[in-house]
């Protein structure tokens, strides 16, 4: 036991000699957050709006009015002529183009079927889409107030995130991220690292068993990822304001499989690469990217045509997403989750079984 | 001047051939990773998994039903009677959406009376709920007879420019090109004179009559090349597989893209110049790549929805230029007079990284 203190001692006494290291290890994680915290919103908001308005009447103002009152659009040109509506959009200072036909309220008045043309910048299909069903239930709202209803009317209730701010949903998965990133790169580098040098043959005549060489170099990462943890929950919580429903027992017991998960794969690339620079290269494109990309982090896993979803079964950043959500946003817990967290864990044994072979072999 | 700096290229050209495991990287990965997320990601709602509860099961909840599934949007996972199981089913994420329909639709339709449907939806993911919620309401209006027929509503006639069928993978394919080009960029040259620090052949340069200008453009030269044609390769991809049309002209194209190389591969000799080890080198080259290209470039999220102190932030991020342009060349077809502005900016940002980087090693050597 006080053998493996020394080891986890003489590593952490290492992080701390790197003296660009440890501002990297502790403010990454808290930079990593604000950034995305506010710059990973989908919420489509302020779309930039212009007006083609050939009718000039007051039907047209209530029309407008309609499009403002929301924080969705933002008026940022009047045209005169259809004309420029092509170059507005050709230079991206408009994403949508509403055109008033002359005539138009006229025909509203007479309670006759006005027509609007609504001209949308499809190369943004993501603001594009938005903005135009955001036209579309403008319209509608606008006729509702004409005095055109519908039979039957369509009541919605959003659960979990009645504000829809996509906010909520991305802090917990960067989490997530923060937690991967940094037990399976700090672990495949210190291991590297040791080879690389050629210090491992000197800790391997040391009277240290190797399973206590390998625990001294992941007992350190984990405690790191923990602090990292520490200082970022309280900022998802307390200025992102990201609602915690459950409890952080389950979130804790369910962390569990998911970091052993990736101290293994750290070890995995560790007997994968032999320079510092495969290790990051292989953690950072072949493990790092598609988790990122194929979790449903960010993308979602439904859109994915049937063979990467099959593929995203793969990946454990999924079902630790699925738990950090069900945790924060919908309160659930184990009764529920327990079908993520068991698969990490036999995604835990797997990988740790298939590194360690494969570490006791590197060393014999 | 010009002699010596070639100089210089050849010799990092000599160590790209030697190792050739990493230039193989650096040609193939952006092709691969394009070929594999381009696949992959779309941002187009299909699939949403939808209970219904009909409590009136008459022909007109059949109808609007039908009208739901025939969208084309929605899979219908769950049909029952009552709503009992509906919180465990949400909780659990087996549907996403549910539609109640009232058991006096059918009676309320056919004395024209006006009736509501409740539509429940599972917000976490607001993009995709947005999405639902948008579709949902068109299919309810489109179903449903207008009740008071003295005014007709509004229609509206809408066109899609450049995109019509508003195909995700129109846009998120040049974003991801950039963000591809972006991080391998960086890292290429992150390590190149970081490696030389390690080894400690710096000393033996330092000896030589090399000037630092000379040095970093030798050592960025080689890098240009690999880089470029990796990105003629993805752009010849995105064209033949996703349906990306190239509109503009290739001149333009290749111009900006050597731009925004140019930058991506100055802010990896910076990192090189300023870091002590390769460890190091390789996460900031990593984060300051990744991250900004991936969150800040508009490549994903719009920059028009970001708080203002994050909008002025994301001015300092090349692929924000670079994406601006490349989407108008590609998908628009705009000639210079659309981005000159943005390729000014690529270029003022290649110029400047470069500048500090011979700055920050003419104190070093």
């Amino acid at each position: 036991m006080s053998a493996l203190l020394a080891l986890v001692k003489k590593e952490l006494l290492q992080l701390k000699r790197d003296p660009k290291l440890v501002p990297l290890l502790v403010l990454a994680p808290v930079f990593q957050l604000v950034i995305l915290g506010y710059a990973a919103t989908t919420d489509i908001t302020q779309v930039e709006l212009a007006v083609c308005d050939l009718d000039r009447t007051p039907a047209r103002r209530r029309l407008l009015d309609t499009f403002t009152a929301s924080r969705s659009f933002r008026l940022v040109r009047s045209l005169d002529s259809l004309d420029e509506a092509e170059a507005l959009l050709a230079r991206g200072r408009a994403r949508l183009v509403l055109t008033i036909p002359a005539g138009f309220g006229a025909r509203v008045a007479q309670g006759s079927a006005g027509t609007v043309q609504v001209l949308a910048d499809g190369a943004d299909a993501a603001s594009g889409g938005i903005g135009l069903a955001y036209a579309v239930a403008a319209l509608q709202h606008f006729s509702a107030g004409q005095g055109t209803r519908t039979a039957v009317e369509l009541r919605p209730r959003v659960l979990y995130n009645p504000e829809l701010l996509s906010r909520h949903y991305m802090v917990p998965g960067v989490l997530a991220l923060i937690l991967m990133v940094m037990t399976m790169m700090l672990t495949a580098m210190a291991l590297v690292k040791e080879r690389e040098v050629g210090t491992m043959e000197q800790l391997l005549v040391t009277p240290f068993a190797p399973a206590q060489i390998l625990a001294g170099k992941l007992i350190p990462t984990t405690l790191v990822a923990g602090v990292q943890i520490l200082t970022a929950l309280p900022v998802a919580l307390l200025w992102f304001r990201v609602p915690m429903h459950g409890s952080f027992l389950a979130l804790a017991v369910l962390t569990v499989p998911f970091l052993l998960c990736t101290l293994g794969l750290g070890l995995l690339v560790s007997t994968l690469s032999r320079t510092q620079q495969q290790a990051m290269m292989l953690s950072a494109l072949v493990f790092m990217l598609p988790q990122i990309y194929l979790s449903g982090f960010i993308f979602p896993i439904q859109n994915m045509p049937a063979v990467f979803q099959a593929v995203t079964y793969l990946v454990p950043l999924r079902y630790y997403v699925t738990i950090l959500r069900g945790v924060f946003l919908k309160g659930v817990g184990l009764s529920v989750l327990w079908r993520q967290g068991a698969t990490l864990l036999l995604m835990a044994v797997a990988i740790l079984t298939v590194a360690l072979l494969r570490f006791r072999r590197r060393l014999g | 001047m010009i002699r010596r700096t070639l100089a210089i290229a050849v010799k990092e050209f000599l160590h790209l051939r030697r190792d050739w495991r990493t230039s193989l990287a650096l040609l193939g990965m952006p092709m691969v990773l394009l070929l594999i997320y381009g696949f992959a990601l779309s941002f187009d709602v299909h699939h949403i998994r939808l209970a219904v509860v009909d409590r009136d099961g008459s022909r007109a909840s059949r109808d609007l039903l039908a009208s739901f599934l025939s969208s084309g949007y929605f899979d219908l996972t769950d049909f029952r009677r009552d709503l009992s199981h509906l919180p465990h089913a949400f909780d659990s994420g087996e549907i996403q959406a549910a539609l109640v329909i009232p058991s006096d639709l059918g009676a309320a339709l056919a004395a024209g009376r006006q009736t509501s449907v409740q539509f429940l939806l599972d917000g976490s993911d607001s993009l995709t709920a947005t999405t639902i919620l948008g579709t949902a309401r068109q299919i309810v209006a489109a179903t449903s007879p207008p009740l008071v027929l003295d005014t007709a509503p509004v229609q509206a006639r809408v066109l899609v420019a450049y995109n019509p069928d508003l195909l995700s993978s129109r846009f998120l394919v040049p974003g991801l090109l950039a963000f591809i080009l972006m991080v391998t960029s960086v890292i290429a040259t992150a390590l190149a004179v970081v490696r030389e620090k390690e080894r400690g052949t710096v000393e033996s340069l330092r000896a030589t009559p090399v000037l630092a200008v000379e040095l970093l453009l030798g050592k960025t030269l080689p890098y240009l090349l690999v880089a470029a044609t990796a990105a003629a390769g993805s752009l010849t991809l995105a064209w033949a597989l996703f349906d990306v049309p190239i509109r503009g002209s290739l001149l333009w194209l290749a111009g900006v893209t050597l731009l925004f190389l140019a930058g991506g591969l100055a802010w990896g000799v910076l990192i090189s110049t300023l870091a002590d080890s390769q460890q190091v080198a390789f996460q900031v080259g990593l984060l300051s790549s990744m991250l900004p290209t991936l969150l800040l470039s508009g490549f994903i999220f719009p920059i028009s929805s970001m708080p203002k102190a994050i909008q002025v932030v994301t001015h300092l991020v090349p692929a924000r230029y670079f994406l601006v342009a490349l989407r108008s060349i590609v998908l628009k077809g705009t000639g210079p007079s659309g981005w000159w502005v943005q390729a000014v900016a690529l270029a003022v940002f290649a110029g400047v990284v470069l500048a500090l980087a011979t700055a920050r090693t003419v104190r070093s050597l």
